[in-house]
């Protein structure tokens, strides 16, 4: 069982809310769910889409055809109607859509049930909601339970009179439109969480410590931001919102400098603006987090959706030399441990660390399992309290072996803390000789980077350990490539090798990935025009993979769409 | 009780003669007075001669970029409270190149206090106008004259409601005038704007120490600095007469002050790691 509802509409008509409230419905009622949002970059108005895919086993992307479509606009129909799968079906109010002929066709009256029952028009959105769930078979319960709590600050009257509502659509359908659809049941008492990935870079920063987040909001990064927030009560967080880019990485850099951990994010346009604040990071060598969720560039671009094209700009962001370490994410789980290891790593080694994510990734829901606290790193490598006191002398850039000096907190002993944007000596003071200038960039680069890479965890092989063909990919596109192999597996010996750690490039002492390449033929799936993973693979191994598929519109890869190029190419 | 030599630092690069040396001077002396050990206040400088400065006196040291000192104060107050926290820019740096983070710095009113060396020049790129250089004023990229009507920093932070606004001269004679205004603004709680009058003996041939000596006078005794209308038409004063001293003051809290998550501890002493990872997951269920 594996179906694909849809919710299209305009901006405004509160997708959002619907989408959610079903999404977590189907999660609680034990199936698999994974979601995903397509809207447009206005705040009435247009039209946008909530995609809603659900199964009785794991999932991990979203599919181009269409089950169920509910359309709540006449466009909707208009556009997706060429989207539904063999056994696809479209439910709409002739009211709000205009009446529209065709077999697969179900016409609810949400606007008349409305007036029947004189409550407010917005709540359409209830009888529809009762009506998919009708025609999908399913009970009302827990949709009312979990409709309170989308919506507890509206009071008990507001939710009680929407359920009553979500009631009337649901009888309506049952009575009129019996047996649409027959799903099975997901045969799963074990229920999932269901998370999108900036609430993962959220909650894995959380648990990572950290204390502080400024940022200036931009989609799609913001998401993260609301999420720590909403928790900065809870557990003591600052969230500051900066003035503007540049501020907000200045502040997080000067909040790690006195001792916190910290972090920003952003998405292309921001980290621009953050570079120059990137590379001072990395001559002071403060330790940050910086999450850069990309979306279609250049310059503004398409403010809403998705794309992989800022790889090498984070890769290269700051000028001068200096280490940094960068993951791509592909699944909200790998989202949050990366984003632990990323405070790890940056505080360890007191270099910046991003974690690139994208749109797809940021607003997607994945069913999950659960996150396992003994795999969460809590390692302290500040030096404070009695173990600074003790200290005779303290110098912020002393020369150590790894090139890793101890980072003392201003203000808890008699020691100073001096770090400086201009070239310095172990004291942390402005210096211009050749000799010091070579100690500190060995220092900085030499030294740091093989320990860093030690840490790097090679590429993710998923399907046929000795694979005739490979698809090569980073970030986001994990899941539909995963599927993509489940699905090409059964003619031809395929695999998926997924990298979520790019940056310093992974070694091939622990997984020789390269030789693995040179065996198959490769075929490098990005959401971008140029390849970027696939010229960064080759830079880094001499590797070249044998094609190349590339969506640029801004859209994420749907499964069915991926398959049809993948056996194009075949 | 600390002593004017626990603040030696390294040896000045600046030029013989310029107004540094004197706010240095009187910034060493005004923690002498405010018994302030070096450990125990942070300074934030950007780029520019100004930026050299915490390099010569002891004290915790955040050297960053050109224009970006008012985020970095605010970070390291926001992560210490318990820290005293200055930053030192010049013209350029704050006015020019860090004017949005002045703006918003005002607004939020963090406890921080800033001090601005203003020479109307550019010194360290060699003697461009900056945004306080005379109008008509012709440099080397300028050779039509400076274009722009220059920025009254007085006037600008009275209008966004500064809650410490004070302008004072470099220079030997007028030290202890303004050492005694350094620690009025570093006393303050909330944001605090010093606009420091400075030669620059190398590129401002014109706003000498000596011009500035025979215009800069002290705010009357019986100034009310509460009066926002009366700050504000004496900060539209220049010319034959600049008025110096504290400006204006409001008592706005400051802006930790108003963060839930401080009112118990500095952030820096508080708990990190958090433990109970179950219990963060239950909302995604």
């Amino acid at each position: 069982m594996d179906f694909t509802l849809r919710i299209g509409g305009k901006a405004g008509q509160g997708l959002p809310v619907i989408g959610g409230v079903l999404a977590k419905h189907f999660s609680r009622s034990g199936f698999h769910v994974f979601t995903h949002q397509d809207y447009m970059s206005r705040i009435r108005g247009g039209h946008n889409f909530y995609q809603i895919r659900f199964a009785d086993h794991k999932i991990s992307c979203s599919r181009d055809n269409i089950d169920l479509l509910l359309a709540l606009d006449a466009d909707t129909i208009n556009i997706h109607r060429h989207n539904l799968s063999d056994i696809g079906k479209i439910l709409y109010d002739p009211e709000m859509c205009g009446a529209v002929p065709g077999k697969e066709l179900i016409a609810i009256p949400f606007t008349d049930l409305v007036n029947e029952l004189d409550v407010n028009h917005i709540m359409v959105n209830s009888a529809a909601v009762g009506a998919v769930l009708a025609l999908l078979g399913q009970k009302l319960h827990p949709f009312d339970e979990i409709f309170g709590s989308f919506i507890s600050q509206k009071g008990a009257e507001v939710i009680a009179t929407n359920v009553m509502v979500a009631q009337a659509g649901f009888d309506y359908a049952r009575r009129e439109w019996p047996g649409q659809f027959s799903l099975s049941s997901p045969g799963n008492d074990k229920k999932n969480m269901l998370m999108n990935g900036n609430q993962a870079i959220g909650l894995g920063a959380l648990m990572s410590g950290c204390k502080f987040y400024s940022a200036y909001p931009m989609p799609p990064s913001t998401g993260i931001m609301d999420y720590l927030a909403s928790k900065a009560e809870e557990h003591g967080v600052v969230v500051e919102q900066a003035e503007d880019e540049i501020s907000a990485i200045n502040m997080a850099l000067g909040a790690s400098y006195a001792g916190v951990r910290a972090m920003t994010a952003t998405s292309g346009g921001g980290f621009a603006l953050m570079t120059e604040g990137v590379s001072l990071a990395g001559i002071t060598e403060t330790p940050i987090v910086v999450a850069e969720v990309q979306r279609p560039g250049p310059a503004t671009g398409l403010p809403s959706r998705t794309e992989q094209s800022d790889l090498f700009f984070v890769i290269h962001g700051g000028h001068g030399e200096f280490a940094k370490v960068v993951f791509t994410p592909g699944t909200p789980e790998q989202a949050f441990y990366l984003t632990n290891k990323a405070f790890q790593m940056a505080e360890k080694y007191q270099v910046p660390v991003f974690v690139q994510s994208d749109q797809y990734l940021a607003d997607s829901q994945w069913s999950l399992s659960g996150f396992k606290a003994d795999k969460v790193l809590q390692e302290d490598f500040r030096l404070r309290g009695q173990q600074l006191n003790t200290l005779e002398n303290y110098q912020r850039y002393a020369y150590t072996k790894k090139g890793i000096s101890p980072l003392a907190i201003p203000g808890e002993s008699r020691h100073l803390v001096v770090v400086d944007s201009d070239e310095h000596d172990q004291d942390g003071h402005i210096i211009e000789d050749g000799e010091t200038r070579n100690e500190m960039v060995a220092k900085r680069l030499f030294k740091k980077i093989p320990h860093i890479q030690e840490e790097i965890e090679p590429p993710q092989l998923y399907g046929d350990q000795k694979p005739d063909f490979l698809l090569v990919g980073f970030g986001s596109t994990y899941g539909v490539l995963k599927e993509a192999v489940d699905n090409l597996r059964e003619q031809w010996a395929f695999a998926m090798l997924h990298f979520s750690e790019v940056y310093p490039f992974p070694l091939t002492d622990k997984f020789d990935y390269v030789s693995l390449l040179n065996q198959a033929i490769t075929i490098c799936v990005e959401n971008n025009a140029t390849g970027q993973f696939a010229n960064l693979l080759r830079l880094e191994t001499g590797y070249r993979c044998n094609h190349l598929i590339n969506r640029y519109d801004g859209r994420p890869f749907g499964l069915e769409s991926l398959l049809g190029e993948l056996y194009d190419y075949l | 009780m600390t002593t004017f030599d626990d603040y030696s630092g390294q040896k000045p690069a600046w030029c013989q003669g310029c107004g540094n040396f004197a706010i240095l001077n009187a910034l060493k002396r005004a923690m002498v007075d405010l018994d302030m050990e070096p450990h125990q206040f942070t300074i934030v400088s950007g780029i520019g001669q100004a930026g050299k400065l915490p390099h010569y006196i002891k004290c915790n040291t955040f050297n960053g970029l050109h224009g970006r000192t008012l985020p970095v104060a605010t970070g390291i107050k926001l992560a210490n409270h318990d820290m005293a926290v200055l930053a030192v820019a010049g013209d350029g740096d704050c006015y020019g190149e860090g004017g949005n983070h002045l703006i918003h710095a005002i607004r939020r009113n963090i406890n921080v206090t800033l001090l601005v060396h203003n020479n109307l020049v550019y010194g360290l790129t060699r003697g461009q106008a900056s945004p306080t250089t005379p109008q008509g004023r012709i440099t080397k990229t300028q050779p039509f004259g400076s274009l722009s009507s220059p920025l009254n920093p007085m006037a600008l932070a009275i209008s966004l409601d500064c809650s410490f606004v004070a302008r004072a001269f470099a220079g030997a004679s007028g030290l202890p005038f303004l050492k005694e205004i350094i620690k009025e603004a570093i006393n303050h709680e909330g944001f605090a704007i010093v606009d420091i009058l400075q030669n620059c003996v190398s590129f401002n041939k014109i706003n000498t120490f000596h011009w500035y000596k025979e215009r800069a006078y002290q705010l009357e005794t019986g100034y009310d600095p509460t009066d926002r209308i009366e700050a504000f038409r004496r900060s539209l004063e220049w010319g034959e007469k600049i008025p110096t001293g504290i400006f204006y003051r409001n008592d706005r809290p400051a802006f930790e002050k108003g963060i839930t998550p401080l009112q118990d501890s500095p952030l820096v002493k508080q708990n990190y790691f958090l433990k109970d990872l179950q219990q963060e997951l239950a909302p995604f269920y």
